[in-house]
């Protein structure tokens, strides 16, 4: 496990620095094998070092190498970090001249694996790690940043204490019945206190969801009939927003393919090439691609023509979507009104040829989904889909203990479920052994960190 | 020539023995005094949250304890009976003299088992194979095994006050030798504490100034063969009383005079955390303005009070003024007087599961020597080591309860896996399961296993197969019949102050209600025993609970089933904490289960511990 691992730990963006990370016992001497400068072995302890990265006699590139030795180190282990100033092709060199030259490439998410195993950070640490990588706004980034400094952590051991208080004064009272002299806890003292404790693991469930957001954005879908003006409608909104529309395969959102920042928000826009290249959706393609667009998708735009009367099939769009978060924009409104939009509801009107209605978009959605009012500094959040499974999961188990309280059930019974909520928030904080826990976390860690 | 000796005539030694000598192998019980056999030293109960449970399972396994208890118990309790299913628990006042009486008569008159009194010296090896003992009068006796169960008696030191006497409990001679032999041959050898408390005079008490306790007005028996001994409506009653101001004025004065709080200097013992003595409470619990006494008759044929919860090793002066402190106890006279016990004990992390040692085979320990408290826990010990002894003998694999099994299997494997610190006590909150545990249900859990080593007789078991067909009839029963939504029916559903009904429904259906209890179905379905009535009850009542337990209980035991190869050398796998490197490398778990438990090894280690054998084992062999 100790051998000595690299990877490219920045994205592969032209102009930016590249940061080659080394971790592990050979870190030091093998970055110093191709660093021609300083010696690295008898540098200081974390310092930064100037000089150059040579391949033989052949120069790669001009570079920083900072050298943080073990145990103070984001792994715990002798860790090189290469600042490289030069193109991608000469930060890809390097990274070959170092597995060359003994190191092996990282696996996704090794360093932060290393981290955890060395016992450096806690799996909610792990997680937030994970937040950094994947955070592509600012918003996001605070946010798990603030997360790093354990106060979900705090926050969930808090709640884990409440639990285990009563807990344990329960199990005082089993197993030393004869002391009468010792606070028995009956249905009618815990019950308020579950309550309490429920409110709490919501409120942290809530924060929660509202981060989903804030970090992964809102897919969103823009549908509607050919020439009824999508791409002028995404068209704007890129422009507005001077976003830009890239691919990001293999990832869970690979059909995400544009992303607009509204307020710090992400509207992740889906099958934008449906809308360039065929632009016909609900009349080629027909309803049922539709449909599955907006099932994929938590906000849908709905383009409607002013100039002409619903069709048939465009109501059958309406009655899917009214149960989801839906904007209907009626647009062309520069054209003759000739549609009938009495019954309809969140509806913008719109005219990309005359710039109207644009930012009434963009208030819309953000007064949808309350975006004005999202305080991420004081977050007390979960990220990833396990731990936020796992808080509905120690809710449902305090509803349950409630529950059998009201029922009438005795107190040990109630005592299974309270256990239980116990159990989950200890799997939240890796208090609890779950054999293949660790494996799954770690291989949704992207490269680097 | 014995197959087993047995050293050492307390609880664990008499299950141990009767055990090994009623699966047909020659067993020689030696013992220093055999007056003293089965004695109860401390407390006169048996049974109590947990504990009452473990006599059960004892019985079902075909121990002696429970029928042992029932014949000389003169109060009976069912504990915790509002609190659930799960936790109810027997307890006992049992007669101090009766107990060991019926004991000593058991092993008497039981085949292939012999009783010798005599002190063991040294136990013999060769090649780490025990065959025998010496005695101190150089005797030296063969044997293929030897369990040992020497309680408090290796090196003990009698604490009272400022003097340390060399002697075991009632001032009966100690061994000072064993624990020498033990440490020689490899053993750790750690020093452990109890205490007891005094004995007062009953004729010397004001009961008038205290409340009475009686035992419950129900009959029951720890036993499964069911034989009621004691008269319900005459049992001796127990009587409460609290500490006063005083009372705590008079240990602090002279707390210093106790032999644990600087009245000897050399106290290496360590004390068990659930059974303080009363200086112990006053210090630590110092906002507390009074604690619960009880007053236990020792038996009807003398006139001894054990004053529970007042253990202390006070000197004998300040030990009357306490006593006088207590409200009815102005004028008591002191009988005996309470005194602290420091006894030596062994590492039990040098166990295997089976309680056969690590390092000598054939060589068994159980009971106090082992590091636990009480009689319940030296007993079923001692059961489990004359069963596997035997078994052992007989080339067959030993007999290992999980922890969803038996509170017999959750204290074994807390002691071989965590190891103690101070004397171990059994607590419900110990078990993961504790719903699959019951007082109810041991004889379902273990009669088979009791049947399978020969402890079980036919006889017994043939009750037991019945008792399962009733059980299985009834929940038939229940299952089919109905109660349907006519006047009639709503009237009785009324009656039971459950709410009425539009359709149908099955008295199985109806007894899930929290508030139908299945005495007021009765005389809808057949005949059936007490017991029967009380578990099917339960197993509906709590059916989805009792699933929910089972399978988490089968997860936790997949893990226990992945075995760790013997053979795993701990220094070879990269990046273990040294912590846990060191406590695995003591314990040698044999399970990824097993190992999960011992404190100090964290789930980063088992998952490097996963990996390596992934690695090691299958990969590499291929």
């Amino acid at each position: 496990m100790n051998d000595t691992i690299c990877a490219i730990s920045t994205p592969l963006a032209p102009g930016a620095i590249s940061i080659i990370r080394m971790s592990g016992s050979g870190a030091i001497s093998i970055a110093n094998k191709v660093f021609v400068g300083k010696d690295l072995e008898k540098v200081n302890d974390h310092t930064i070092n100037y000089g150059h990265i040579y391949d033989g006699d052949e120069l790669i590139d001009e570079v920083m190498v900072s050298v943080m030795r073990e145990p103070n180190t984001y792994t715990r282990e002798d860790v090189i970090e290469i600042n490289a100033h030069g193109s991608i092709a000469s930060a890809k060199r390097i990274l070959e001249l170092l597995l060359k030259n003994g190191c092996r490439l990282a696996n996704p998410g090794e360093f932060t694996e290393r981290a955890f195993i060395n016992g450096r950070i806690d799996l909610v640490e792990a997680e937030s790690v994970m937040d950094i990588i994947d955070s592509s706004n600012e918003k996001a980034l605070s946010m798990a940043v603030n997360q790093l400094s354990g106060s979900t952590s705090n926050k969930i051991k808090e709640i884990r204490k409440m639990i285990s208080d009563i807990e344990t004064n329960i199990e005082v009272n089993i197993d030393f019945p004869e002391y009468d002299d010792i606070n028995v806890l009956t249905n009618e003292i815990i019950k308020p206190k579950l309550i309490n404790i429920s409110d709490e693991l919501h409120t942290l469930l809530n924060n929660s969801k509202d981060s989903k957001i804030i970090k992964d954005g809102i897919d969103t879908v823009i549908i509607g009939k050919p020439n009824v003006g999508k791409s002028s409608i995404l068209n704007k909104l890129l422009e507005e927003d001077k976003a830009i529309v890239t691919d990001i395969p293999g990832t869970t959102r690979d059909i995400v393919e544009g992303v607009i920042d509204i307020n710090g928000i992400r509207l992740n826009l889906i099958d934008t090439a449906g809308i360039r290249e065929t632009d016909d959706l609900v009349e080629s393609i027909g309803v049922k691609k539709s449909l599955e667009l907006i099932n994929k998708a938590s906000l849908i735009i709905f383009v409607l023509n002013n100039n002409t009367e619903i069709t048939d099939s465009e109501y059958e769009i309406l009655s899917k979507i009214k149960d989801k978060n839906y904007i209907i924009i009626i647009n062309k409104i520069d054209l003759d009104k000739n549609i009938d939009d009495s019954n309809l509801n969140n509806v913008i009107y719109m005219s990309t040829v005359n710039d109207i209605g644009i930012d009434d978009l963009k208030n819309k959605i953000i007064n949808m989904y309350e975006l004005d009012k999202l305080n991420t500094k004081d977050f007390n959040y979960l990220s990833s889909a396990r731990s936020i499974s796992l808080i509905e999961k120690a809710i449902d188990s305090i509803d349950k203990s409630i529950g059998a309280i009201e029922e009438g059930q005795p107190i040990d019974i109630v005592e299974v479920d309270i256990s239980s909520a116990s159990e989950y928030l200890g799997d939240i904080l890796g208090i609890n052994y779950k054999e293949d826990l660790f494996e799954q976390l770690f291989s949704n860690f992207c490269l680097g960190k | 020539m014995y197959d087993v000796i047995v050293i050492g005539g307390g609880h664990a030694g008499c299950e141990a023995c009767l055990a090994s000598a009623r699966m047909k192998h020659k067993t020689l019980l030696v013992t220093g005094n055999i007056k003293n056999i089965a004695d109860m030293p401390c407390n006169p109960s048996i049974g109590g949250s947990a504990k009452g449970i473990i006599v059960r399972e004892i019985d079902a396994l075909g121990g002696e304890m429970g029928k042992c208890a029932d014949k000389s118990l003169i109060q009976m309790k069912m504990l915790n009976s509002s609190k659930g299913p799960a936790v109810r628990s027997l307890r006992a006042q049992a007669d101090k003299i009766t107990y060991p009486k019926v004991m000593l008569e058991t092993l008497k008159s039981t085949d292939n088992l012999e009783i010798l009194e005599a002190m063991v010296k040294e136990i013999i090896v060769e090649d780490n194979i025990v065959k025998g003992v010496i005695l101190e009068d150089g005797r030296i006796i063969n044997s293929k095994a030897v369990i040992i169960t020497t309680g408090t008696y290796l090196k003990s030191d009698i604490l009272v006050g400022s003097t340390r006497i060399r002697k075991g409990p009632h001032g009966e001679k100690t061994s000072n030798y064993l624990s020498d032999n033990l440490k020689e041959l490899g053993f750790t050898i750690k020093r452990l504490k109890t205490g007891t408390p005094p004995r007062i005079d009953k004729s010397t008490i004001d009961f008038s100034k205290t409340r009475i306790e009686n035992g419950d007005s129900t009959s029951y028996t720890f036993s499964y063969e069911n034989n009621i001994y004691y008269d319900v409506d005459n049992q001796v009653p127990c009587h409460l009383i609290y500490t006063t101001p005083t009372t705590h004025q008079i240990i602090t004065d002279n707390l210093n005079k106790s032999s644990m709080y600087g009245g000897l200097d050399d106290i290496k013992g360590v004390g068990p955390r659930y059974c303080p003595s009363i200086e112990d409470k006053i210090v630590r619990f110092s906002d507390k303005e009074r604690h619960q006494l009880f007053l236990e008759p020792e038996s009807i044929y003398y006139d001894d009070i054990y004053l529970q919860g007042f253990s202390t090793s006070m000197p004998i002066d300040v030990q009357e003024k306490m006593v006088h402190s207590l409200p009815g106890l102005e004028n008591a006279k002191i009988l005996k007087y309470a005194y602290a016990i420091e006894y030596d004990a062994i590492d039990s992390k040098q166990l295997k599961l089976s309680l056969e040692t690590k390092i000598i085979d054939n060589l068994f320990t159980a009971g106090q020597i082992n590091g636990t408290s009480g009689y319940e826990e030296a007993a079923c010990q001692g059961l489990i080591a004359g069963i596997n002894a035997a078994l052992k003998l007989e080339g067959k694999e030993p007999l290992i309860l999980k922890r969803s099994e038996a509170y017999i299997g959750v204290l074994i494997d807390d002691l071989i896996t965590k190891g103690i610190m101070d004397p171990y006590r059994m607590l419900t909150s110990r078990a993961e399961y504790r719903l699959l545990l019951r007082n109810d249900n041991a004889d379902m859990r273990l009669t088979e296993y009791g049947h399978d080593v020969g402890l079980i007789t036919d006889d017994r078991y043939n009750m037991f197969i019945l008792k399962k067909d009733s059980i299985k009839n009834l929940i038939n029963e229940l299952k089919t019949k109905k109660i349907t939504p006519t006047e009639l029916g709503n009237n009785f559903l009324s009656e039971l102050n459950t709410t009425q009904i539009k359709d149908s429904i099955t008295l199985y259906d109806l007894l899930k209600r929290p508030e139908v209890k299945i005495d007021s179905l009765q005389n809808m379905f057949g005949k059936y025993s007490k017991d029967v009535l009380e578990q099917v009850e339960i197993s509906v009542k709590y059916e989805g609970y009792i699933n929910k337990a089972l399978k988490e209980a089968e997860k936790f035991n997949e893990l226990d089933s992945k075995k760790i190869p013997s053979d795993i050398d701990y220094s070879k796998i990269k990046n273990l904490a040294s912590e846990a490197r060191q406590k695995l490398e003591n314990v040698r778990p044999t399970s990824i289960g097993q190992a999960s438990r011992i404190s100090g090894v964290n789930p980063v280690d088992i998952s490097l511990i996963i990996v390596y054998i992934k690695k090691e084992y299958f990969y590499d062999r291929k």
